[in-house]
């Protein structure tokens, strides 16, 4: 039978198990809306902006491991979409986003809404395609989805002309699909396993260091075992975190610009580097050759050829899936008697607790303002660390990093990679959509809630009962840090004048909206929105001015060149 | 360092667009880049002259293979490879240039492919040094225009670079 490209296209993602499609209505869409509509396995979420689209596919997946599916129309939403696209990209979300276009006949006509979409989000997509012939529109489809979520993860493409959505063809879905072009190699070679492990059992200074190629690929438990059979120093990047459990002993907390003295000291002055789907990059171990002229080992397990000595030579390369790796290195670790030399580790874990001596996370407790980190600490007790957290882009999403201690992979959703400030809410949708009775909770700030802040209207329509945690210091915080410490404290447009009244804008939503002043009601008032489970209830509090986010590293320096609060 | 790489790629639209986007994002150079398709249709090969260090050309082929649409990378400088370039340059020939333009063109073994009775136009092939030496060798007020291939590549012997 001939069914239309519309209708192949909604089969295809129904063949796939997509349960939800986030997206946005236009003219070259209209086919495609039109088979949703008559449908109800695919349920599709309305929201207020493309970009809100494509963060809330991505917050979709990242806390569920399932591909993300966003569908947006030609020209504009295709390029409000771009931003979203290029945050999945550089943090290797395995997604889908659908596009319409112009009729292949107007392509290149400067069409209404035309725009060159695979010209435009090449650079920031792990492929895309031009479907011209709706008898390539299944075969496609299945591509985009093996892509996405094969080798290095990563975004997919495909735009579909407003006539091919319209045109008829034999439908079948392929079961499998191979490219001769694409292979990525996904298992470590054997000999290069054995001689990582070999390092690793004569380490006398070992350290692990994990980003987010673990929680990607489901290797946290993989990870933990390894780390605990060895008993060895972990730390987790910012996209890492929950990779191995915050609460953990091991655990020396996050690492990099904002990460902690002990993390940074032990990533410098160990003599043996373990690092896992991590791609050393430059808000990780700050300047190269500083980081370089340190006398270590480097072990490092990627999915990516093109990750590894990139920016760091390293050792001992292992290209393939990190879970199997690990497996394969626990197996080996298992089977032989040698366990690290005990001694050296001792007096190595004796350096990294005086490290940790330094209390680098400390903060004025006493303080009659409310304090962000207070703010986070308390949310971690409330929830009792088992909220999904997604955050926004500045000092917030560091604090939150570091002061929620994140026990399991997938809780915290950040764009890491891009920086993409209106990441958090969009991204929270997704997340309570396939989490329908998790706490999920967005931590922001009040520069970047606005940056998406229509999609409050998307929480409403849904019934999304998402706690906005906004830590509202009248500033772009990190915007603000940076000017304090090295411009001379010139403030230049880093200042949020004229804020709405977030009590109100959230009320008008339809929403709880609280204001918060105090330390003192704090607790209470994180108790009193999560009692509301049916609600979302934005809370707005208005936290010190003047906090900076501790410990840094200044752009361009050394890892252990760090400011840390009690030397300012 | 000098390197040339080969490439063998999916002919479709937008391959070659992808290998240049990824060039300029990533900063590194193109002195060259030739393609066509091969005796198999549905394949085209690629040769793009670039310069960089051994990490740099490193980091180069591992993004071209990470490129969905690229089948195969080979950097051809690693082993014995034979390289040409094929140049077209029409020179002014009238008057005692003439004679001496065409002895100038055997001497490089070059071919007359077009005459005037003002002009000639040579085509020369070669490595890129030899097309250069050409038009060194000639009097620049005498050249009216040239356009040159980029080079090609392939490796000696034994070394195939295919499916």
């Amino acid at each position: 039978m001939q069914l239309t490209g519309a209708e192949i296209l909604i089969r295809c993602l129904q063949e796939e198990g997509v349960d939800y499609v986030f997206g946005y209505p236009g003219g070259a869409v209209l086919n495609i809306y039109d088979e949703l509509f008559k449908q109800h396995k695919v349920k599709h979420v309305l929201v207020r902006h493309e970009q809100g689209a494509v963060h809330a596919a991505d917050g979709y997946s990242r806390s569920s491991q399932q591909v993300g599916v966003a569908l947006v129309t030609s020209g504009p939403g295709v390029t409000n979409a771009v931003t979203g696209i290029a945050t999945a990209y550089m943090d290797s979300i395995p997604m889908v986003v659908i596009t319409g276009q112009v009729p292949t006949n107007a392509i290149g006509q400067d069409a209404f809404q035309e725009c060159d979409t695979v010209g435009i989000t090449r650079p920031c997509v792990k492929h895309n395609f031009l479907v011209k012939d709706v008898r390539d529109l299944a075969v496609t489809v299945k591509k985009a989805f093996y892509l996405a979520t094969t080798g290095r993860p990563g975004p997919v493409l495909v735009d579909i002309p407003k006539d091919v959505s319209q045109a008829l063809a034999e439908y079948s879905y392929p079961k499998t699909i191979t490219l001769r072009s694409y292979n990525p190699v996904t298992k470590g070679h054997a000999g290069q396993i054995k001689k990582a492990v070999q390092l690793l059992l004569e380490a006398k200074r070992p350290m692990v260091y994990t980003g987010g190629g673990v929680v990607l690929n489901d290797a946290a438990e993989s990870l933990t075992r390894l780390v605990r059979l060895l008993g060895f120093p972990c730390t987790n990047t910012l996209m890492g975190l929950g990779g191995f459990p915050a609460t953990d002993p091991q655990f020396t907390g996050m690492l990099g610009m904002h990460g902690t003295y002990e993390s940074n000291m032990a990533m410098q002055n160990c003599d043996v580097l373990l690092a896992v789907g991590a791609r050393f990059d430059d808000r990780v171990i700050g300047n190269p050759a500083h980081f370089y002229r340190a006398d270590r080992k480097i072990i490092h397990i990627d999915i990516d050829p093109s990750s590894i000595s990139k920016r760091v030579k390293v050792d001992v390369p292992i290209v393939g899936y990190v879970r199997d790796v690990l497996d394969e290195m626990v197996k080996i670790v298992e089977s032989s008697p040698a366990r690290p030399d005990a001694a050296p580790l001792k007096s190595w874990w004796a350096q990294i607790k005086e490290w940790q001596r330094k209390d680098c996370l400390r903060y004025d407790r006493d303080s009659k303002l409310i304090k962000p980190q207070f703010v986070v600490e308390k949310l971690y007790e409330v929830t009792q660390g088992d909220a999904f957290i997604t955050s926004d882009v500045g000092q917030h999403q560091m604090w939150a990093a570091q002061y929620y201690k994140f026990d399991k992979p997938r809780r915290w959703i950040n764009s890491g990679g891009l920086g993409t400030m209106g990441f958090g809410l969009p991204a929270a949708m997704g997340v309570q959509l396939v989490n329908p009775r998790a706490s999920v909770v967005c931590v922001t700030g009040e520069a970047s809630i606005q940056m998406c802040i229509q999609e409050l209207s998307t929480c409403k329509q849904y019934h999304l009962p998402i706690k906005v945690v906004n830590l509202n210091n009248r500033y772009m915080g990190m915007v603000r840090q940076w000017q304090e410490f090295f411009y001379g404290n010139r403030y230049a447009e880093s200042y949020m004048d004229a804020l709405p009244d977030f009590v109100k804008l959230a009320e008008a939503y339809g929403h709880v909206g609280m204001k918060i002043e105090k330390p003192g009601d704090v607790e209470g008032a994180l108790r009193e929105a999560f009692a509301q489970k049916e609600r979302l209830v934005f809370l707005d509090f208005i936290t010190d001015q003047t906090e900076n986010v501790f410990p840094m590293v200044p752009g361009g320096k050394g890892l252990t060149e760090m400011i840390l609060a009690e030397e300012l | 360092m000098r390197h040339i790489l080969s490439i063998l790629v999916e002919n479709e639209a937008g391959a070659l667009s992808r290998i240049s986007g990824l060039f300029s994002a990533r900063g590194y150079n193109i002195e060259s880049l030739t393609v066509a398709p091969t005796e198999d249709p549905t394949m085209s090969r690629m040769t793009i002259v670039t310069s960089g260090s051994d990490d740099v050309v490193e980091q180069i082929t591992k993004q071209l293979n990470k490129l969905v649409e690229v089948v195969k990378v080979v950097d051809l400088t690693e082993g014995n490879h034979i390289e040409r370039e094929l140049m077209l340059v029409k020179v002014r020939a009238a008057g005692k240039d003439r004679d001496e333009m065409k002895r100038l063109a055997d001497i490089f073994r070059g071919r007359i492919l077009d005459v005037t009775d003002k002009s000639y136009t040579i085509e020369l092939t070669g490595t890129g040094s030899k097309l250069d030496a050409f038009l060194q060798a000639i009097e620049p007020g005498v050249i009216l225009e040239t356009v040159r291939t980029g080079a090609s590549g392939i490796g000696r012997g034994e070394r195939i670079l295919r499916i």
